[in-house]
């Protein structure tokens, strides 16, 4: 009866998987697309409460090592979860107001959020390989979603081709680690004495992969097209989910294969980081689109995330952890209310002088979006701020302090372009030609549970901080 | 009284909360009303009880530890250093709120939800006894201030919104850098490692940060704190955000948001970084210095009313800023008596310069003239804040300048008196742009025909302006009822500094310096001493 209670440890993705399947079938036979979303949305919402159960439970390996559980992985769950139930929620209204409301985007997501769920809970390089192709995959299909639209199938072929070649570089790195290492079990890489070039051409060719997943510089340059092609909801479930399973598969692998990534890997961090934080917020600050403007800023946060990856300590992981879950916040809010603007005047509503006026006439969207930016920014009393606070102090612990010093005048930058969307929001006269219909009750709800949690979480991140604090040495 | 204490903080936060769900715009003026007038009458019992004897802070509250593993605690109190302050927030907060009752006509619920939110904000700056704490609360301002600017105020005002925010936050955010350095260093060598941010700790005598620490520190530290209030040079923000912002605006970044700068000047700067602090307080004396004339010189070619009242605050907080840097008890409480008083007078003068501007729609010293005769009452008002501007005595402006002159006069720490001297000019140029500008808009004839038809001040005004000239005669009069509140805390904090500060640079040798510290901080290498000693007996 091993498996069986081996099945338990996998639960989520279990039923993700089961719910893509069903909902499949269901589309087939019934073809009833609210019924598919609520039957996604239970689902996702059963696996959820799983996933968050698991955070409390205890951690370990199973099915011969290949997958771990518990801890970090049942966070990395929680966050792409998380990801998966908002994103739904908010794609019934998005894709029914923009015409394209069709019952494969659910089982698509829910085959992507499986892969995910894979992918955070990795401890081998084929899982890890598994979890990444399979999100991968669902990822190119749901950014061509509409088809109809130019840039969207771009976004998708761009997407796709550049996405396939990085799955390259990764594959190679993870053969090469495997010819070097004879094993693809993550802590058995650790074990390796004899480094030779193969074993640092395999590192390096791994790293490239994993750049490119949480687009980094300069692997981003798929990042702003896809991000602006792809439907808003979309968007937002690669930005937050894909990239949380990608970051903490990529903490495992760090951790895990490559434990003395401060010593040897750290200056590559390092540098990344740097370029990262600051090639992303210049770019950023240059871009008329918001969603453009986003992508731009979801890569800049990656290099902030990077910088803790960089000290490579406990703390630091921990604190990338709830930057991550900060991220996830006020990444889903920001492009659920970019979704609800671009409900009135259609796909192209997304260039920030759209949005003039715009702040006074829904004033809820308008408080929300100042909440979701000003986390962004990293201000207090917002999760965004302790979620930067504490991967500065673990760096600033490890002495980069350069790298902080760096990472803080990023953010100072950052302020212009996330201010410029409140700008137009508030202190431009609005066009007399528009006027925003209330979103749905499930819709704003949404949107206010992410901004009371942006708060909660800025305001007492106590309880959270010391859970994360209390994965350290069962599954780093 | 420590549940009191977290009301008043809070009050105000709440009214902004209730203030999302009114509709009318009535219901939201009043509203604040009440919320900042109930918050001025329940912060009074803190001012009575106040013991003004002690040198611990009072009130205190603290909380478990709020971010896990790290000693960061919400810990509020106040104590002599930001009694007075905290007192002149809840006291001007009604007279913000009233100032704006007629002026402020588009989303007039944001506009007060705004204030009320910064009220909060600044009153738990000047409570915050935990470095994390202030910072926080340091930035709940920035988010209503940036709103408040750019929403309501003038034509320039996106430029100035994001001038100010922007400016403020990268001084701020390298501070957070340094704020989390310091956190671990206290840790390190007084907390059992564990990361800390209480300023009881922070202030301890077995905190000792090595001189070459310091002098970074004290450098980050001092450079967003010089933003913030502002010293010169980096004061550009502060004509622009002034004169772009509505008046309720200006008036709050008057009398409440500069101070928050100049308080954490003495408040963390000084006490943080004792001997940095020592080694550049001629430093911030000359900046303090060119700030008070560059000041009022650029006040007296204005054209405009608000922008010479902005100047003019640049002027001041140069004083404010020359009395901390004199390390002796006069001239730190002239600075925090001249801090009230900044936010007073100044708060009157953009009051009463907003006045003319919603009679008139123009603020260019031209365009008034011969007034005086229309608007009596108003000219009794303008008159006795431009007097106290200046520092007349008999008015409160002259007691924070008088201390603060003598301070730095006899300031062993500043070295000469020459700061004393040129910081008097300052005084005199304060004379002639104050005077001159009233005597442009007052009086002689008037030269605009819709001058004529100007209305005097009605009862609300008259009724918000009473207050101010109250207390500003009072001052003025009788000085020690203010700074009796500060006195004793100002004078331990300053000696105890002082020792720490001894203390520090006598653990350290020459040796392990680099040469610019040595010179810096004056070192003698123990070595050199003795050197010297053994050529003297040869």
């Amino acid at each position: 009866m091993e498996s069986v209670n081996e099945l338990v440890t996998i639960l989520p993705a279990i039923i993700i998987g089961f719910a893509g399947l069903l909902v499949m079938m269901l589309d087939a036979y019934i073809e009833n697309v609210r019924l598919v979303f609520r039957t996604t949305t239970l689902f996702t919402l059963g696996a959820l409460g799983i996933a968050i159960n698991d955070m409390f439970g205890h951690s370990g390996e199973a099915f011969y090592g290949l997958i771990t559980y518990g801890g970090t992985a049942a966070f990395g769950a929680v966050l792409v979860l998380i990801g998966t139930l908002v994103t739904v929620i908010l794609s019934r209204d998005y894709l029914e107001k923009t015409g394209s409301h069709i019952a494969e985007v659910y089982s698509m997501i829910l085959f992507g959020t499986f892969g995910m769920l894979i992918l955070v809970s990795a401890n081998n390089l084929v899982t890890l390989f598994l979890g990444i192709e399979t999100m991968s995959i669902c990822l190119y299909v749901l950014a061509g979603l509409v088809k109809n639209e130019k840039k969207g199938v771009e976004a998708a072929l761009k997407y796709f081709l550049l996405g396939a070649f990085s799955t390259g570089f990764l594959l190679y790195g993870m053969a090469l680690l495997y010819g070097a290492s004879g094993s693809t079990f993550l802590t058995d890489i650790a074990t390796l004495d004899d480094k030779g070039m193969i074993y640092w051409a395999g590192v390096a060719l791994l790293l490239v992969g994993f750049f490119f997943k949480i687009s980094a510089v300069p692997f981003h340059m798929w990042t702003p097209d896809v991000y602006q092609g792809a439907p808003t909801t979309i968007t937002a479930y690669m930005a937050t989910a894909s990239k949380s399973a990608a970051f903490v598969a990529f903490i495992f692998v760090l951790s895990r294969a490559l434990p003395e990534a401060r010593a040897e890997w750290g200056d590559v961090i390092w540098l990344f980081s740097i370029l990262t934080m600051v090639i992303g917020n210049v770019l950023a600050l240059v871009q008329d689109n918001v969603k453009r403007m986003l992508a731009y800023s979801s890569i800049a946060h990656a290099g902030y995330i990077l910088i803790g990856l960089a000290a490579g300590t406990d703390a630091a992981y921990s604190a990338v952890l709830f930057y991550l879950f900060a991220y996830t916040l006020m990444n889903l809010g920001a492009f659920g209310i970019v979704a609800y603007y671009e409900w009135h005047k259609g796909l192209d509503f997304t260039e920030v002088k759209n949005y003039a006026g715009l702040g006074f006439k829904q004033p809820v969207m308008g408080v929300l979006m100042s909440i979701f930016l000003f986390s962004m920014v990293g201000i207090p009393p917002f999760a965004g701020f302790i979620g930067k606070y504490r991967v500065f102090a673990a760096a600033v612990d490890e002495g980069l302090i350069s790298l902080v010093v760096v990472g803080v005048l990023a953010s100072a930058a950052s302020v212009y372009y996330y201010l410029r969307v409140l700008i137009n929001l508030y202190m431009h006269e609005s066009d007399p030609g528009i006027t925003l219909i209330r979103p749905g009750v499930l819709y704003s709800a949404t949107l206010i549970i992410l901004a009371a949690l942006t708060i909660y979480f800025g305001v007492k991140p106590g309880d959270l901080t010391n859970l994360l604090g209390s994965f350290k040495g069962i599954s780093y | 009284m420590e549940v009191l204490l977290n009301i008043v903080i809070y009050l105000p936060l709440f009214g902004a909360i209730l203030l999302l769900f009114l509709r009318r715009s009535e219901w939201a003026r009043w509203t604040s009303l009440i919320v900042t007038t109930a918050t001025f009458l329940l912060s009074l019992p803190l001012l009575l009880q106040f013991d003004i004897d002690a040198i611990t802070a009072q009130y205190m509250t603290v909380s478990e530890p709020l971010l896990g593993d790290w000693d960061v605690k919400y810990m509020v109190g106040l104590d002599g250093l930001s009694m007075l302050l905290f007192m002149l927030t809840t006291f001007m907060a009604p007279i913000v709120v009233l100032s704006a009752w007629r002026s402020v006509t588009k989303h007039v619920a944001g506009f007060y939800s705004m204030l009320l939110i910064l009220q909060t904000g600044s009153l738990g700056v000047f409570a915050a006894l935990d470095l994390f704490m202030f910072y926080i609360f340091f930035e709940l301002t920035q988010i209503p201030m940036f709103f408040l600017i750019g929403v309501w105020g003038g034509e320039d005002r996106i430029y100035a919104t994001v001038k100010f925010f922007i400016y403020t936050l990268v001084g701020w955010l390298l501070m957070l850098v340094a704020l989390i350095y310091v956190g671990f260093a206290a840790g390190n060598m007084i907390n059992d490692g564990v990361f800390t941010t209480d300023w009881r700790l922070l202030t301890d005598s077995a905190f000792q940060l090595g001189l070459v620490e310091q002098t970074w520190l004290f450098l980050t530290f001092g450079f967003a704190f010089c933003i913030k209030v502002p010293i010169f040079p980096f004061h550009s923000w502060l004509p622009l955000a002034h004169t772009e912002a509505p008046t309720a605006g200006s008036v709050v970044l008057a009398a409440i948001a500069l101070k928050m700068g100049t308080y954490a000047v003495l408040r963390y700067l000084i006490p943080l970084f004792p001997n940095a602090a020592i080694a550049f307080a001629p430093t911030f004396g000359v900046l303090a210095v060119i700030g008070i004339i560059y000041g009022a010189l650029v006040a007296m070619v204005q054209k405009d009313v608000k922008k010479l009242v902005a100047y003019s605050s640049i002027s001041h907080l140069g004083f404010v800023v020359l009395g901390m840097f004199a390390f002796n008890t006069l001239g730190a409480q002239g600075a925090i008596i001249q801090m009230v008083n900044h936010g007073l007078s100044t708060g009157a003068l953009f009051i009463i310069v907003g006045m003319l501007y919603e009679r008139r729609h123009t603020r260019m010293i031209a365009d008034f003239g011969g007034i005086a005769k229309k608007m009596p009452i108003f000219t009794v008002m303008f008159m006795i804040a431009t007097l106290a501007s200046i520092g007349l005595p008999g008015l409160n402006g002259f007691v924070g300048e008088f201390l603060i002159l003598v301070g730095s006069f006899n300031s062993e720490i500043l070295g000469s008196w020459w700061y004393a001297v040129l910081g008097a000019v300052g005084v005199i140029l304060a004379a002639a742009y104050m005077l001159w500008m009233f005597q442009r808009v007052m009086f002689g004839p008037v030269t605009h025909k819709e001058n004529n038809n100007l209305k005097d001040i009605n009862t609300r005004e008259i009724g918000l302006l009473i207050p101010i000239m109250i207390f500003i005669v009072w001052i003025g009069i009788r000085p020690t009822d203010f700074t009796k509140y500060s006195e004793v805390q100002v004078t331990y904090m300053l000696q105890d500094t002082q020792d720490r500060a001894a203390a520090i640079s006598q653990n350290v040798s020459a040796e392990e310096l680099p040469r610019w510290a040595v010179h810096l901080y004056d070192v003698t290498s123990p070595l050199a001493v003795l050197t010297d000693q053994e050529t003297k007996e040869q």
